[in-house]
């Protein structure tokens, strides 16, 4: 796994540690040509960051998401990890998928197990139950081992897809609006547990959320997609809140409701018409890094609010 | 009522049971009109003109019958007298070994088949056309091709159980999750292994259902084959006592079929429930 102070080392490799570069997706569309999801994407991610993407549905957030996990492969341009470009799915690169897809025929145990003894297909069976183990454990269900799927709750399921994820020890995680599916309380405690891991571990996460608050207590960086057809990264949204917060307190931190109401807007007006009204010097290749803050100069958005 | 429902249920089939038998004990009791007749023209007429006796056997009859078999089931005295229990087990023989053979070809084809959208389109021709058949109108063919009557038949038994079964798995290979297999994607699982531990296992209930109803029509059809063929069988038993005009025999043939199609059947819900899933 990879060591948590490797995040302070401040190498090339570790700033671009994960690099959309120029990614499409184009449909046939009826009648000839084609209809463009979205093109000439651009962003990159830090070793251990935590990034998530808020956009409207139909903008290809998915999309991106299964190109990073390599279940599909861009049109244009190429997504790089760790230096290699991905050209296909990897045990480097964990998916949680939204609907938790744990094989139903298998126990708890079981579908951790496969994916350990996936990964290392030299191990004995003890020594892979062990390792299962150990991540079942870490997500809370230690005395659910032998349970199968059908007998646990929304929230459970979706613990075990994460220490399913968590198992291959991979260089990343790929969340796709995990928690959606969840009540509000479930959800919020299994929020809790990503964050404890995600910091603890210092793992790589690349999220998919319609949630703002959610974006706002776990995201490092938001990357704020328009509407499709034909979308774009209109800025990325570097949080402004302490590293070290906690749900409870969330909304009572000073920089909170700034964040909230920049992320607000783009989602109600932003992401339609950014689209008619680029603004000047926009670079796909280089979308503006914001810093929505209480004590900073607002952008456009945050003006009208304000 | 404080009784379960399993057993006011119980209660009405015993119901039910009794009233049928004592329904057919009355109706089989005999007509009474005894016409007068020369002995010696007596000897030529059944019972039922000459003692008014019913033709049709009553429950007694047949029982007394059943517990006949049950004494010596498995009794050979030469080809036209052999015991039920030794024709039930060459007709269950020879549907084991048909169905068997249709397993071992229907399960990898469909298995083909449900992987591969070309072989799909490809070979359903050759199944619609093939499937709507009436396995007995391959006799001729098989007696023709393969000139001994007790292997046409089990051609006939593997040709009927092959289709529900092929297009069974078929079905379930195909219909397998699609997040299931990108599971297995992600976890960069070998095809073989995927095969084996993720597709057989989500598709195991669809191919059992289909083995289910293979069973059931491969024991429908051993009946009619072997009452075609003749020689042994549980069909040519039916057929004989027809010809001996033993009503009682051929009644409780009808009881003993279905006691075994039964059997199988159940056997093979047992698999089913043991491979299905909750979700």
């Amino acid at each position: 796994m990879t060591p948590v102070n490797l995040v302070v080392n401040d190498t090339a490799a570790n700033e671009k540690f994960i690099s959309i570069e120029g990614i499409a997706r184009r449909y046939p569309a009826p009648g000839g040509g084609s209809t463009t999801i979205f093109e000439n994407i651009w962003f990159s991610m830090k070793r251990g960051e935590f990034c998530c993407v808020i956009g409207h549905s139909g903008c290809g957030k998915t999309t991106v998401l299964n190109m990073l996990a390599g279940l599909e492969l861009p049109d244009d341009g190429v997504n790089i990890v760790d230096g290699y470009a991905i050209e296909g799915p990897s045990l480097d690169r964990a998916v949680i998928f939204q609907s938790h897809a744990l094989l139903p025929w298998r126990t708890v145990l079981g579908n951790v197990a496969y994916a350990v003894s996936s990964k290392w297909r030299d191990w004995k069976k003890d020594k892979v139950n062990a390792h299962a183990q150990k991540y079942i454990e870490l997500v809370g269900l230690g005395a659910s081992l032998h349970k199968r799927p059908s007998e646990l709750s929304g929230g459970m399921k979706q613990r075990v897809g994460i220490a399913r994820a968590l198992s291959i020890e991979p260089k990343m995680m790929l969340m796709d609006e995990p928690f959606s599916a969840l009540d509000a309380l479930t959800r919020g405690s299994l929020q809790d547990e990503v964050r404890r891991i995600c910091l603890d571990t210092g793992q790589s996460t690349f999220m998919i959320t319609h949630d703002v608050d959610e974006a706002i207590y776990l995201a490092d960086k938001i990357v704020l997609m328009t509407n499709g057809p034909g979308a774009m990264v209109a800025e990325i949204v570097e949080n402004p809140l302490p590293r070290n917060r906690d749900r409870i307190n969330l909304h009572k931190l000073p920089d909170y409701y700034a964040v909230r109401n920049h992320l607000i807007d783009f989602l109600v007006t932003g992401s339609k018409i950014f689209r008619d009204n680029i603004p000047a010097g926009y670079d796909p290749r280089k979308p503006p890094l914001v810093r929505p803050g209480a004590d900073k100069p607002l952008t456009p958005g945050d003006r009208k609010a304000a | 009522m404080l009784t379960s429902l399993n057993q006011r249920a119980l209660i009405v089939s015993l119901l039910i049971f009794g009233v049928f038998l004592l329904a057919w004990h009355l109706a089989t009791q005999g007509s009474g009109s005894v016409q007068q007749m020369d002995p010696e023209y007596a000897k030529l007429m059944g019972l039922t003109a000459t003692k008014g006796t019913s033709a049709m056997p009553g429950p007694l009859d047949v029982a007394a019958k059943i517990w006949e078999h049950l004494k010596s089931p498995f009794y050979d005295r030469g080809p036209n007298d052999k015991g039920i229990g030794i024709q039930l087990a060459y007709s269950i023989a020879r549907v084991m070994t048909g169905y068997f053979i249709a397993v071992l070809v229907a399960l990898p084809l469909g298995f083909l088949i449900g992987m591969s959208p070309m072989m799909s389109k490809a070979l359903d021709p050759f199944i619609q056309i093939m499937k709507p058949v009436s396995p007995l109108a391959w006799m001729p063919l098989a007696l023709y091709t393969i000139k001994d009557s007790s292997i046409s038949s089990i051609f006939v038994i593997f040709i009927c159980s092959v289709w529900p079964m092929l297009i069974n798995t078929a079905f379930g290979v195909a219909s397998v999750r699609k997040e299931w297999l990108n599971v297995a994607r992600t976890l960069e699982v070998t095809p073989i292994r995927k095969a084996f531990t993720i597709i057989l296992p989500a598709a195991a209930p669809t191919i059992f259902t289909g083995m289910r109803i293979s069973i059931g029509i491969a024991w429908l059809v051993i009946v009619a084959a072997e009452m075609l063929v003749g020689g042994t069988g549980i069909g040519y038993f039916v057929w004989n006592e027809w010809n001996n005009l033993s009503i009682s025999n051929v009644i409780v043939s009808i009881l003993v079929i279905g006691l075994v199609g039964m059997v199988l059947d159940q056997i093979l819900a047992m698999f089913a429930r043991m491979v299905t899933y909750p979700e």
